[in-house]
């Protein structure tokens, strides 16, 4: 069960980019898993809370993007969806064909949310303005 | 390692890089493969091997299909031509690398215990074990699997993913993300097919070709060394360019990377 892997490294990206923007938890992951990625959107989501269990994102949703195979012709110049097995040309059916998208395994965004400041605010510091 | 180049991005995927954030929360747009940390250790050891001039050949296919027996007649027969070291990943034992080293090669034995797979920190923590000076090729056998292995770069240059005559000729399409990452793909066990009337060789590497998967695919067996001088005159081949990448200051990743770059490197022009 490699997602649980996968899912250890999604964590320590996400602990870094709540780090990066001071932030303090969270709220939402947003993954992009190409069907050609060799991971499975379920077995990750079962791994995520294991993975996540105890750090500034466990109560965060998972939630996938779907990212459809697409090729680009080498031969004809087209490019076609296709699927997984049969990555040919959609149009002429030439196997000499490039993968635009579909192979995917990107952490694509994050919401967080934000750490309460201690800092005064604006109106306190000039209350007479 | 390229966290700023902005190398994720594809035109498959571009438009994700400028979606609105929105109100109320503060979207963070990343990008980033999820498997980075992974990819980073990979050029590390990528770099060790370059800086050797060392080929590294990355071994994969289900359990039992031949990737021992392979190293095995492989080793005796390079012997005179190669010095060759191997890393093992297996799940328990250490029964392959002593099998290698019967033959008088260096092996070390990775026992992965309940991962499923080799990732570049465990190659790497290997390659502390050995010693590297003077090897000219380094076989990386992984643990018997046709799933996860081909998603973790190890740093190899090179996969070779072996399909025994005794599994389906249908294996290609039933694992397409293994068999697209393949370099080379080596239909095994060939003495068996007088035997077996269920294996079209013809019709395993027409599947290939459905991955796009340009490969050669070599048909042999080790045991009976059948077809073996080919595989033999590929190594040779893939040293040769391997050294002549290293004079050069270049390297190389395995096959599955390899749209992603093309497609990078026609971006960045
Ligand atoms: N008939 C035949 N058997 C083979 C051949 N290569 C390997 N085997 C057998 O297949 C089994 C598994 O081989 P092994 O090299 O351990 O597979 P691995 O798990 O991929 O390393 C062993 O019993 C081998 O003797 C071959 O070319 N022909
Ligand atoms: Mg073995
Ligand atoms: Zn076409
Ligand atoms: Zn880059
Ligand atoms: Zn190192
Ligand atoms: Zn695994």
């Amino acid at each position: 069960m490699h997602e649980l892997s996968v899912a250890q490294a999604l964590v320590e990206q996400v602990d870094a980019v709540i780090d990066q923007h001071n932030a303090a938890q969270a709220s939402l992951i947003r993954v992009r898993i190409g069907p050609l990625a060799g991971v499975v959107p379920e077995l990750l989501a079962t791994a995520f809370p294991l993975a996540a269990a105890g750090s500034r994102m466990e109560h965060a949703q998972l939630e996938f993007t779907h990212a459809p195979i697409q090729v680009h012709c080498q031969t004809c110049g087209l490019d076609t969806e296709a699927a997984m097995n049969r990555l040919v040309c959609g149009a002429c059916g030439d196997w000499h064909t490039q993968i635009l998208s579909g192979d995917e395994l990107l952490l694509e965004s994050v919401e967080l949310e934000t750490v309460p400041t201690l800092a005064p605010s604006p109106y306190f510091l000039t209350p007479n303005s | 390692m390229c966290d700023t180049c902005g190398c994720n991005l594809t035109p498959g995927n571009q438009h994700l890089a400028f979606k609105p954030v929105a109100r109320g929360a503060t979207a963070v747009s990343v990008l980033k493969g999820l498997l980075a940390k992974n990819d980073d250790q990979a050029a590390h050891n990528r770099e060790h091997f370059d800086r050797r001039g060392i080929l590294a050949i990355n071994l994969m296919s289900s359990p039992g299909s031949g990737k021992t027996a392979l190293l095995e007649a492989t080793l005796v027969a390079l012997k005179n031509e190669f010095t060759c070291a191997v890393i093992e990943g297996d799940l328990e034992t250490e029964n392959d690398a002593e099998r290698i080293r019967a033959k008088g090669v260096q092996a070390h034995q990775i026992v992965t215990g309940t991962a499923c797979h080799l990732d570049a920190h465990l190659v790497h923590d290997a390659l502390h074990h050995m010693t590297l000076d003077g090897v000219d090729i380094l076989f990386i056998e992984n643990v018997g699997n046709l799933v996860c292995p081909a998603s973790f770069d190890l740093g190899q240059h090179l996969n070779v993913t072996l399909l025994s005559v005794t599994e389906g000729d249908d294996k290609p399409a039933k694992y397409p993300v293994m068999f697209r990452a393949a370099d080379a793909m080596l239909l095994t066990k060939t003495d068996l097919l007088a035997v077996l009337d269920d294996f079209d060789c013809d019709k395993a590497e027409a599947h290939l070709r459905n991955l796009a998967n340009p490969a050669p695919v070599m048909r042999l067996s080790a045991r009976r060394e059948q077809g073996m001088e080919a595989w033999y005159a590929w190594l040779r081949e893939q040293l040769a360019a391997q050294r002549a990448r290293v004079a050069v200051g270049q390297s190389r990743r395995p096959a599955i990377q390899g749209d992603g770059q093309k497609l990078h490197s026609a971006t960045a022009r």
